[in-house]
């Protein structure tokens, strides 16, 4: 690793300025991803700041919904039972996040920031503009398996890798952020941006900006929801394509719904075309077919990922055919 | 308070690059001065002589790393030892109580789990956290909730069997 400093921080503010003043430093939390990233010398940071000791961690239950501390485990809110009755969605895409040695320590905030797979981002021996802006992307025609149908530009097609935020998108989560100009709170589907020309930049969050917690509103579908995470392997593996969906119904009709996917996008992706198709029908398996069949619109494929339209589509179609009791 | 934020200077110590910091493994503290890059597998390997616990991949794949943390199964190569002071940590050298072996320990023998040994400790290490989780309640939840430890030789059904005799017998 490229040497660094390394401080623990005292309190939230002492982080925040730390981290706004100083060229090069970054938080670190549970490091699952950071001490890859750290190893590979993809990222040299000149300090860390170890946010570890900050009051952040704890799942907190109110009348409008629920507020997960940013440093809570990804273990502790997948064993949370309230998490897992009313947003089901959430337990069930942490359960599917890599191991549980690292759910043990990754937590809910540092999981948002986690980097690419891209295989070309991950080595620096090879070109890569979101690593090295300018460098160029060899993805776009080289090895693009698990590069992105959606949100791509021709300066990086690197797929978001992550499932928590992709179940987030499935219900109206915010992201809570202090900084130095005071605490925010960002939908988390503007927390995440697309690369276009500049994709070194990979959410709003400004120099300083620390994530303190995640909201989820007490909401009628949320109960009703679903991740499916389909892979090469059975466990302990990135998506191919994952959907998170949540249907809000009333009797046999679909008042309206909630899709979002994973594996395929450059950030978690929003299906609003398929939530259309769904929003007041009937609640049947050939009305979620059809809609599901929308998930494809818009992708631009490579060579190498083209397989995944067709894999996505279906994906879709088999969390909703599940949600819906139609499977 | 009548500073913002922006204004004030940070009041952390001046970061450092090098730490003497004490390790608590296996109930023993060790005073060890560390690098701020020095993971915490590589502190118990190299700086405290404890190779029980191995290095198979250094990313966070294979689980051959597995110690306790707190009572908690952890990556040790994912961690710095600098962020781990003062924590009880516990490795597969922390088991056995002179020449008893832990019953998960004995379970892996009597079961055959293991063949060329160095995915083993941190299968033992990780069995023993996946038991204190309490997800054993099936063959199917123990296979999924030891995902993180691969083995090359693969002893998976003789690992499961292990593991299962010793959730069984409450280790």
């Amino acid at each position: 690793m490229v040497p660094f400093a390394y401080a623990a921080a005292p309190d939230q503010a002492d982080a925040i300025a730390r981290a706004a003043q100083a060229r090069g430093a970054q938080f670190i939390a549970g490091g699952t991803d950071m001490l890859q990233l750290l190893q590979e010398r993809v990222t040299a940071p000149s300090e860390l700041i170890d946010i570890n000791g900050l009051p952040l961690a704890g799942v907190d239950v109110a009348q409008n919904g629920v507020r997960i501390g940013a440093l809570t485990r990804l273990a502790d809110v997948a064993d949370d039972e309230h998490i897992r009755q009313q947003y089901p969605v959430v337990v069930q895409a942490l359960l599917a996040s890599a191991s549980p040695q690292v759910r043990n320590m990754a937590t809910m905030g540092g999981n948002l920031l986690q980097r690419t797979r891209c295989l070309y981002f991950r080595d620096v021996a090879a070109p890569c503009n979101k690593r090295e802006p300018g460098s160029g992307c060899p993805a776009q025609d080289g090895v693009n398996r698990m590069n992105a149908l959606l949100g791509g530009s021709p300066h990086c097609i690197a797929t978001y890798p992550g499932d928590l935020a992709v179940a987030l998108m499935a219900v109206d989560a915010e992201v809570e952020v202090a900084g130095t100009a005071g605490p925010r709170r960002i939908p988390i589907e503007h927390f995440h941006v697309v690369p276009g020309a500049t994709p070194q930049i990979e959410t709003v969050l400004q120099p300083g900006d620390l994530i303190t917690a995640l909201l989820l509103p007490a909401s009628a579908f949320a109960r009703r929801s679903h991740y499916l995470k389909v892979r090469d392997r059975a466990s302990f593996e990135w998506a191919l394509a994952s959907a998170a969906v949540a249907l809000d119904t009333d009797g046999s009709t679909i008042r309206q719904a909630r899709v979002a996917v994973g594996g395929v996008a450059t950030k978690p992706w929003r299906l609003s075309q398929v939530e259309q198709a769904l929003a007041g029908q009937p609640l049947r398996a050939d009305v979620l077919r059809t809609a599901a069949e929308r998930a494809g619109d818009g992708a631009q494929p490579r060579p190498g990922n083209a397989f995944k339209v067709e894999l996505m589509k279906h994906t879709v179609a088999r969390a909703l055919l599940t949600v819906g009791g139609q499977a | 308070m009548t500073s913002t934020v922006s204004e004030r200077e940070s009041a952390i110590a001046a970061p450092q690059q090098d730490f003497d910091t004490t390790l608590i493994v296996n109930g023993t503290a060790h005073r060890v001065r560390v690098d701020a890059r020095t993971t915490l597998l590589d502190a118990l390997r190299d700086r405290l002589e404890l190779t029980g616990t191995k290095k198979g991949c250094a990313l966070g794949q294979c689980g051959a790393c597995t110690v306790l943390l707190d009572g908690r199964r952890v990556n040790a190569c994912l961690t710095l030892a600098v962020m781990q002071q003062g924590k009880p940590i516990t490795t597969i050298e922390g088991l056995a109580n002179g020449d008893k072996l832990h019953p998960l320990q004995d379970a892996f023998i009597e079961h055959d789990g293991f063949q060329c040994g160095y995915c083993t400790p941190g299968q033992i290490m990780s069995g023993l956290g996946l038991i204190r989780e309490g997800r054993t309640r099936s063959d199917d939840e123990i296979r999924e909730h030891m995902n993180g430890n691969i083995c090359r030789c693969g002893a998976y059904p003789n690992i499961v069997a292990a593991i299962k005799q010793a959730a069984g017998r409450r280790a």
